[in-house]
Order: C-alpha cells, then structure tokens, then sequence
C-alpha cells in the first residue's frame, strides 16, 4: 500500500511539473465552457433545460477526447521508462511490478479525475449562474456525466498501459495508441453502423447490437449517459437505442469497469514477465 | 561468520540465440570489494540485473544477502542492497532532491539521509535544480547518492565513473573505500582500469559470456606470467650492460635502459644489478598494468 502510495504521488507531482495536469485541465474547461455559450444556439429556446443541454453536449466531446488524452498520458508510461532506464533504477527497489503498474496507474487516474472535475465543473458553474434553478434531475445527471468520463478516461489509460506493457518501442506504443483511438472512437461505430444497413434488421436484433456495443467502453458511455436519461435522450437521437436497449445503468457501468480491470490486469500479467 | 553476500554458481543466461553468460560462478564474502572487468557485452550488466532480480538465469543458482533474487521475499532484500545503472536517468521534470526524497522513502529511509548524502556527492547547491538540467557528472552523482540511501550491506555499481572528470573519480573512490571500511560489500564493474590498480582488492575479468580470471591484482599478475620490466639509469651502454647480465637490454634514451625478466627470476637479477654498485644510478620495476593482465586473460582464449 505504502509504495503504491508513494509511486502515485510521484506521478501526480511528474503530470504537474509537465504541465500536463494544467494543459488538459484547461483544454476541458475552454472547451466545455465555450460549448455552454456556444451549445444554446442550435436548439434555441425550446424549453430544454440548459443543463441537460450541456451535460449532452459534453457527453459527445468526452468520447472524442478523453480517449486520446487518457491513451497519450498513458502510451509511453511503461515503455517509456523503460526505455529512458528510470525503470531499471526503480525495479532495483524494494517494490514489486504490480505496484510500479499500479501506482502509476492511480496518478494518472487522478490526474484525469481532477481535470474531468475541475473542467466540466466549471461548464457547469457557467450554467448554474445562468440558470440558477435547474432542476435536481439534470445535475445528478451531469454529476454522473463527469464522473463516468472520468471512468472512460481511466478504461482507455488502461488500454494505454496494455501496450505500454506490450511493446518493445515507444514508437510503436504510439502508433498502437493512435490505433487504438481510431477503432474503439470511430471505426468501431462506422463498422457496426455498416453492419446494420448491410443486414436491413433481418438477423441482428436489438438486444444483440447491444451485446455489440458493449464491447466497446465508449459505446458503453454513451448508452450510460445520452440514453440514461430522458431528457439528455430526446436531445440526443439515442432515443431509439435507449427505449430499445433495456439495459440497466449499473450493468453499464460494470461494463466500463470491466474495461479498466481486465486490460490493467492484462498489463500486470505482461510486465511482470518482462526482462528489461 | 556471516553467509557471503555473493554466491553464484554454473549460472548462464541466453537471450533467444545470444548468450550473454556461460558457467559463470563467483563468490563474494561480506565486506570485500570486487572489480568486475570486461568490454562491452561481455556479460557485467547482465550479471547484475540478474544479481537484483530484474533477470530470471536461465540456468544456475544465485542467492545474494543469502536469498535468491527472483522470489517474492526478496523485495525486502533490496532494501540493504544499493544499485547504480550504467547511465543512470531520473525523471527530467522534478528536482534532485524530490526524486531523492522519492528513492529514501521507496527503501523507508530516513529523509534526513537525503540532505547528507547531496552534501556528500557534491550537489548541495545543484539540489533543487531540474535534474533535466543536469550535467552527465551531476546526474551520476544523484545516482551515487540514491545507491547509498539506507546504508546498503551491498553496492552495485555498474561503470560508475564512466564519462566524469579525475577530481570526480576521486571523490566517488573515496566514498567507496569509506563503505568498504565499514564492512560493505562492493562490486563495481569498469572498463576504466587505470583507475583501480590502487583501489581493488579483487578483480573478476569477464570475456564473452565467462569469466576468465578471478583473484587479487598480484596473483593474476602471477598467473599470466607477464614479464616485469625494470628500468635502470645507467652511463653503461646497452651491450655492455647485456654483456655483463648476459641478458637483452634495450636503450630507450641515452641514460635509461630496459630490461624485461619473469617474475620468479625478478630478485635474483635485482640482486645481480644492485651488485654493479654506484654505475647504476637509479632503477625502477615496472610490474605489469592492469591493462596488460586485462588484455592478456581476455585474449588468451581467442581462436
């Protein structure tokens, strides 16, 4: 416990000096904030909630984003230093491999918690002063917004030390992490999208595509929060999917926990096979 | 008698074709220190990531502070052990002292331990300066500095004066023959030997994978039978001088001659020349250098 501890405060401490914890806290929040000024034109005054808007809006930007953030603080945090010889050093102590993996593991995750937080939270401070009397519904529904983008963030830091553990080059953990972004962010809905006009709804049925879905953790969080909720739903064209889905939130959210446990301990199982 | 710190026997290690070490066994009992010499790739590093558990041998046995380095139990024993990589790096971003303060409370070290060991390597000013700033002698220092948190039984040292200046050498082999004093064990491997004919009491020569020599510095110089040259200053000419020794003399200069015998036969001819009285000014022996017992044991077993 005690080294976890220490390793993850470590890398928090790295991701402040590199600036890294202030360039995407601010990213989020510059980001976040101008789609609350900007997001209202599109529907107008159609008596949506403000919030709901925001929380739906962010939703879309967080599956875009937060993969890439999380997989480009994560891609090269094994490989990385190994290959820098930092870890050489720091296997030399009295620590074991999961503990290195997981240590690192918790700072980055912090690192993405806290910009998740403090940006979209600052969306969300704009919003309340604009609309002081939301209602209780659509902030539980942003809270939740935030906090399982912060889990789809730490599903893909996962991913990113499955390959970090995996190759050889830090190069080639790049180009897998690019990779990686590309199939679970874009292909992997064109693909299933191709897939479904192809079968004109003869053999996949609605509870299959769901199954298929979940393969996928950003699929997951967008089901988790543009379907989860009434009005985020209507706003969001996941209407269809959502009244058909039948999934409840929590098998969602065990879902994108699974995406987190399985690729880290995955990772472990490399790492502590690996000669340096 | 405590068990030594060291003991490795029939120990090899292949990496898919290569082999990096064949056979290899080597004591090392408390408190000595040992030289590890050998070019590159003839197999140091490799014995030392295998000594702190980073490599699994793919043969052989190896048990270091009486455990052996790949199980679960010896984390602990990494606590009482120090290691500083060839070409040690540190995270650019934090400072000296926070990645020293990061290594002391790893091996739960007293973090007051950090402020004297950056006094005794020199970089007390330098402490709270980016380490990405650093200097290749400053970065190794901090590294000196990390091995010795926690009063290691046992120093690694891979190449540990590679690429720093005289004055520095000399301050890293005082900070080494101070352990020694107080009973620990070090190894450090080089291929700088000049600089340890003074200092090790043990040389360990490695060559492709084996080692090849192992012993102190006087009886591997026995045991290559490399001749010992004796330099004399002397008015006498070179055949004159050959002609009453009844051996071949080289005139290097206009006053100094050379004369190379074996090493048994080294006082029976002091004795003779000393016998020639005041003609022979002065005279030197030369045994031969590291570098000569170096090059001699890892090109004896060439084809």
């Amino acid at each position: 416990m005690r080294a976890l501890a220490i390793i993850a405060v470590k890398e928090v401490r790295d991701g402040l000096r590199n600036r890294w914890v202030l360039a995407i806290t601010a990213l989020l929040a510059v980001l976040s904030l101008s789609l609350v000024f900007l997001g209202s034109a599109p529907v107008g005054n159609v008596g949506v909630s403000k919030l709901a808007i925001t929380t739906v809006s962010l939703s879309s930007l967080s599956i875009f984003l937060l993969p890439l953030i999380a997989l480009l603080l994560s891609y090269d945090a094994l490989v990385g230093e190994i290959e820098a010889g930092t870890m050489l050093l720091l296997l030399s102590y009295p620590v074991t491999r999961s503990q290195v993996l997981l240590g690192k593991f918790i700072g980055h995750a912090a690192i993405l918690l806290f910009a998740t937080v403090v940006g979209y939270g600052s969306a969300g401070l704009a919003v309340s002063l604009g609309e002081p009397a939301a209602a209780a519904e659509n902030w539980r529904a942003f809270t939740s917004m935030i906090l399982s983008s912060a889990l789809l963030g730490a599903a893909f830091l996962a991913l990113g030390y499955l390959i970090s553990a995996s190759v050889r080059q830090r190069g080639a953990a790049a180009g897998l992490a690019v990779a990686v972004w590309l199939v679970f962010v874009l292909l992997f809905d064109l693909a299933l999208l191709g897939v479904l006009v192809a079968d004109k709804g003869q053999s996949i049925s609605a509870s299959l595509l769901n199954e298929l879905l979940l393969l996928n953790p950003a699929d997951a969080y967008r089901l988790f929060n543009l379907a989860g909720l009434s009005q985020a739903s209507a706003l969001s064209g996941m209407a269809g999917a959502a009244a058909k889905a039948g999934l409840p939130r929590s098998a969602l959210l065990a879902v994108m926990a699974a995406w987190i446990g399985v690729p880290l301990a995955l990772a472990g199982l490399i790492f502590r096979r690996r000669e340096l | 008698m405590p068990p030594p710190s060291i003991v490795i026997e029939d120990l090899s290690k292949t990496f898919g074709r290569q082999t990096a070490l064949d056979g290899v066994g080597l004591n090392v009992e408390r408190g000595e220190t040992l030289a590890l010499l050998g070019h590159n790739g003839a197999g140091k590093t490799t014995m030392m990531k295998i000594m702190l558990g980073l490599l699994r041998p793919s043969a052989g046995r190896v048990r270091v502070l009486g455990r052996d380095p790949v199980q679960r139990n010896a984390i602990r024993a990494r606590r009482e052990i120090g290691f500083l990589p060839e070409n040690v790096s540190f995270a650019p971003a934090l400072t000296g002292r926070e990645i020293l303060k990061f290594y002391a409370r790893l091996k739960r070290a007293p973090a007051a331990d950090c402020d004297r060991l950056l006094d005794r390597v020199g970089l007390h000013d330098a402490a709270d300066r980016r380490v990405g700033g650093y200097s290749k002698g400053m970065r190794q220092r901090l590294g000196m500095a990390q091995a010795l948190l926690g009063e290691p039984h046992l120093l690694l040292l891979d190449e540990p004066t590679t690429g720093l200046d005289p004055a520095l050498r000399a301050r890293f082999y005082d900070i080494i023959a101070e352990l020694t004093g107080r009973g620990v064990t070090v190894i450090l491997s080089s291929h700088a030997l000049s600089e340890l004919e003074d200092w090790a009491q043990r040389v360990a020569i490695m060559c492709r994978a084996r080692l090849v020599a192992d012993g102190t510095l006087e009886s591997l110089r026995r045991a290559s039978h490399l001749p010992v040259r004796l330099q004399l200053i002397t008015r006498q000419t070179a055949p004159a001088l050959a002609e009453t020794l009844g051996r071949p003399v080289i005139a290097l200069d206009d006053t100094k001659r050379e004369i190379t015998c074996g090493f048994d036969d080294k006082m029976a001819l002091l004795r003779r020349i000393a016998a020639l009285g005041p003609v022979i000014e002065d005279i030197e022996i030369l045994p031969p250098s590291l570098d000569e017992v170096y090059a001699f044991f890892s090109q004896r077993d060439d084809p």
